[in-house]
């Protein structure tokens, strides 16, 4: 059976870390960074459990900053 | 199979969309108006109509929308973006204009020019993002406020002897003969994302289509103005604004 | 036929592309004549009877962001209502024709004529720094002929202008000779010839924005000291006035508008008792002809400044002519016209007997 496998990339320099990625997300893949913080401040989100994604968009869908781009790939 | 190997171009299945200008919005983290801004330019690419469109943005947080969707713009005095609207469309018939309008622009001081644009039937999309309190200028009560809901100028909450009740003008537009399609959408999860999307696009074609005016309603979280997390802003907005502001078609000429 | 009348036929034949507009006495005949001579069939000119000033004001501001000649007109407390937007025009450097055709105030007022919204019109009227170019008219064929004044002057330096007439030159009907029909500019020529204008981003790659806003301070100054370059250039070249006699006078009469031929009648008159009079018509209120009056006013015994009003530009009139003469004002409000007896017999008491 095909497998779908994704992963997106954060704009962490436009990233406000609001956490609605976060939210969205039905796998649980991203976070918002703990310590680090981008020039403005925000704790931006990444991958913290990059082999869940699922390549939905969802996070990418509620972003309100237009930071997330995703991809996805099926795998036999 | 390793992270590199699928972020490559051939599997990108999602991006900013291109008519967005890649500068930082001055929205608060977490702010509804990203998520529309981003909605309206990717129906504007897809409709192929950037060379014919003009916006008109509000006083309001949105004042500078003009920043970053990248289409002509005139910005508009408070409320009147419908009167503008009217003006450019009329004059140019065959651009399609679109007005994004807060609720203070909107059902406050605008009020007049909203209902007479929609009643006199004009041919744009007039975008409503419904708040329910006046976020620029830091958090006072809307007429689309709720009752008991505080705000700066409501410090108590909202009462209706002192303040009236919530104005529905997304209902109000609904009756007039003008109208030719009335929604009202979130974009609080992704499944409403793309059904405001889906509204907005039907908007943008019943305007290329002159067939009148269409109002999108986007019911929307001030989390700075509501004083929350923007995630509590979402659950708040879908516990109490809905019941008020329930989502759905309220009016769909076609159908 | 009536001024009002003409206003209408002249913007049609100017190839204006759009009138908005909210009816007010007593300048009602504009949008009525307009909707009579259906130009939406002829020449393709909009005409939209709007909600409000306010609205009618912002259909104008809409229209003009978009480089289209769109016009709208109504009396005193209708302008009043309108200047929020035409604060915003002039702030985005947007050429529109905008008619004021006076009636007595303040407030409601009367429905008969009056000049009492000339600090309005030639002192900014709304917020913030900014100047209209200001017509004013005494006959029915000045109303005619401002209309293609007002838009080239508009389009010449992206500004709005401003028709002020009274209630007289509206209603009064004189005969007057239309220009000729001209072809509305096409789409395209619009394009060419207002490259900021937002028309959609056609031919372009990079989008207009129009808009007053600016938020960082020394940016806004730098609009300011721009605005106001444009202001002085304006004043440099497009001042406008009318002199009948003035040389050898020993006298003058300064009025605007209708009042000025009262006033021409009055020198008239005057000359009979053995007085010389000269005459000066400010033109353009503003641009004001201060240089001209200054010039006139040397070696005269004094001016009488008549106006429709409680005495409006008489200041301007003062500033040109620093206290080296006396100038005195006489004025009829509430729509009372005065009649050119009674302005003679001001000027001996004021300007003679007084003296």
């Amino acid at each position: 059976m095909a497998k779908i496998q994704g992963a997106v990339t954060v704009n962490k320099e436009r990233c406000k870390g609001c956490n609605l990625c976060v939210v969205a997300c039905p796998t649980e893949t991203l976070s918002l960074q703990p310590y680090e913080v981008n020039d403005r401040g925000y704790h931006f989100a990444f991958m913290s459990n990059p082999e869940a994604c699922i390549g939905c968009c969802s996070c990418a869908l509620v972003c309100p900053d237009a930071c997330i781009e995703v991809y996805r790939v099926k795998i036999d | 199979m390793d992270i590199e190997d699928i972020i490559k171009p051939e599997n990108k299945v999602y991006a900013a969309p291109e008519l967005l200008e890649e500068v930082n919005m001055h929205y608060c983290p977490g702010c509804s108006h990203g998520v529309i801004h981003k909605l309206v330019a990717e129906v504007i690419s897809e409709l192929g109509i950037v060379e014919r469109t003009v916006g008109v943005s509000p006083v309001g947080c949105a004042v500078f929308a003009y920043n970053y969707i990248d289409c002509d713009w005139i910005e508009a005095a408070h409320g009147r973006a419908p009167a503008i609207a009217t003006a450019a469309n009329r004059l140019w018939p065959e651009n399609v204009v679109f007005t994004y309008q807060g609720d203070g622009d909107m059902s406050a001081i605008g009020t007049a020019e909203t209902i007479h644009a929609a009643n006199r039937g004009e041919n744009i999309v007039m975008i409503f993002v419904n708040n329910a309190i006046y976020g620029m200028t830091g958090g006072q009560m809307a007429p689309t406020t709720l009752i008991g809901q505080k705000t700066s100028t409501s410090p108590y909450g909202r009462r209706v002897d002192l303040n009236g009740h919530p104005l529905e003008i997304t209902n109000l537009l609904k009756e007039l003969d003008g109208t030719c399609y009335v929604t009202r959408q979130s974009v609080h999860t992704p499944a409403n994302v793309r059904k405001t999307k889906a509204a907005l696009k039907k908007a943008f074609m019943n305007a290329i289509a002159k067939k009148g005016t269409s109002v999108v309603e986007v019911v929307s979280t001030c989390n700075s103005g509501w004083k929350m997390t923007p995630e509590k802003a979402n659950e708040w907005m879908a516990q109490h604004m809905f019941e008020k502001y329930p989502l759905g078609d309220l009016k769909n000429s076609e159908s | 036929m009536k001024g009002n009348e003409a206003i209408a036929h002249a913007a049609i034949r100017y190839g204006c592309d759009g009138y908005f507009g909210y009816p007010i006495t007593p300048q009602s005949e504009v949008l009525e004549t307009l909707e009579a001579l259906m130009p939406w069939d002829t020449t393709g000119m909009v005409v939209v009877q709007a909600e409000s000033e306010v609205a009618a004001i912002n259909m104008v501001y809409g229209g003009a962001a978009t480089g289209k000649a769109v016009m709208t007109s109504s009396s005193s407390p209708g302008v009043s209502l309108k200047q929020e937007g035409i604060s915003y025009i002039a702030a985005s450097s947007l050429p529109a024709l905008i008619l004021n055709v006076m009636r007595g105030g303040p407030g409601l007022g009367t429905i008969q004529p009056s000049q009492a919204d000339y600090f309005q019109a030639v002192k900014g009227g709304g917020h913030g720094d900014y100047h209209l170019i200001v017509l004013a008219p005494s006959s029915v064929q000045e109303m005619a002929d401002f209309v293609g004044l007002g838009f080239d002057l508009a389009f010449k330096y992206r500004n709005p202008s401003m028709i002020l007439a009274d209630g007289i030159v509206g209603q009064m009907m004189e005969k007057v000779v239309l220009p000729e029909q001209r072809a509305r500019r096409t789409d395209e020529e619009i394009r060419e010839q207002c490259p900021w204008a937002a028309t959609g981003r056609e031919g372009r790659r990079k989008r207009n924005v129009v808009t007053s806003l600016e938020l960082e301070s020394d940016k806004m100054e730098i609009i300011n000291h721009q605005l106001q370059a444009k202001y002085r250039e304006i004043e440099a070249n497009e001042t406008r006035w009318e002199e009948i006699d003035t040389k050898d006078a020993d006298y003058l009469i300064i009025s605007f508008g209708s009042v000025a031929r009262i006033s021409t009648k009055a020198k008239e008159l005057a000359e009979e008792d053995g007085l010389k009079v000269g005459i000066i018509r400010p033109i353009t209120l503003w641009p004001f002809p201060t240089e001209a009056i200054r010039k006139a006013a040397e070696g005269k015994k004094g001016i009488l400044v008549v106006e429709l009003n409680a005495g409006q530009m008489i200041e301007d009139v003062r500033l040109a002519v620093h206290d080296s003469l006396p100038v005195k004002h006489f004025g009829r409000m509430g729509g009372i016209i005065p009649s050119p007896s009674e302005i003679v017999s001001a000027l001996k008491e004021k300007l003679i007997e007084q003296a």
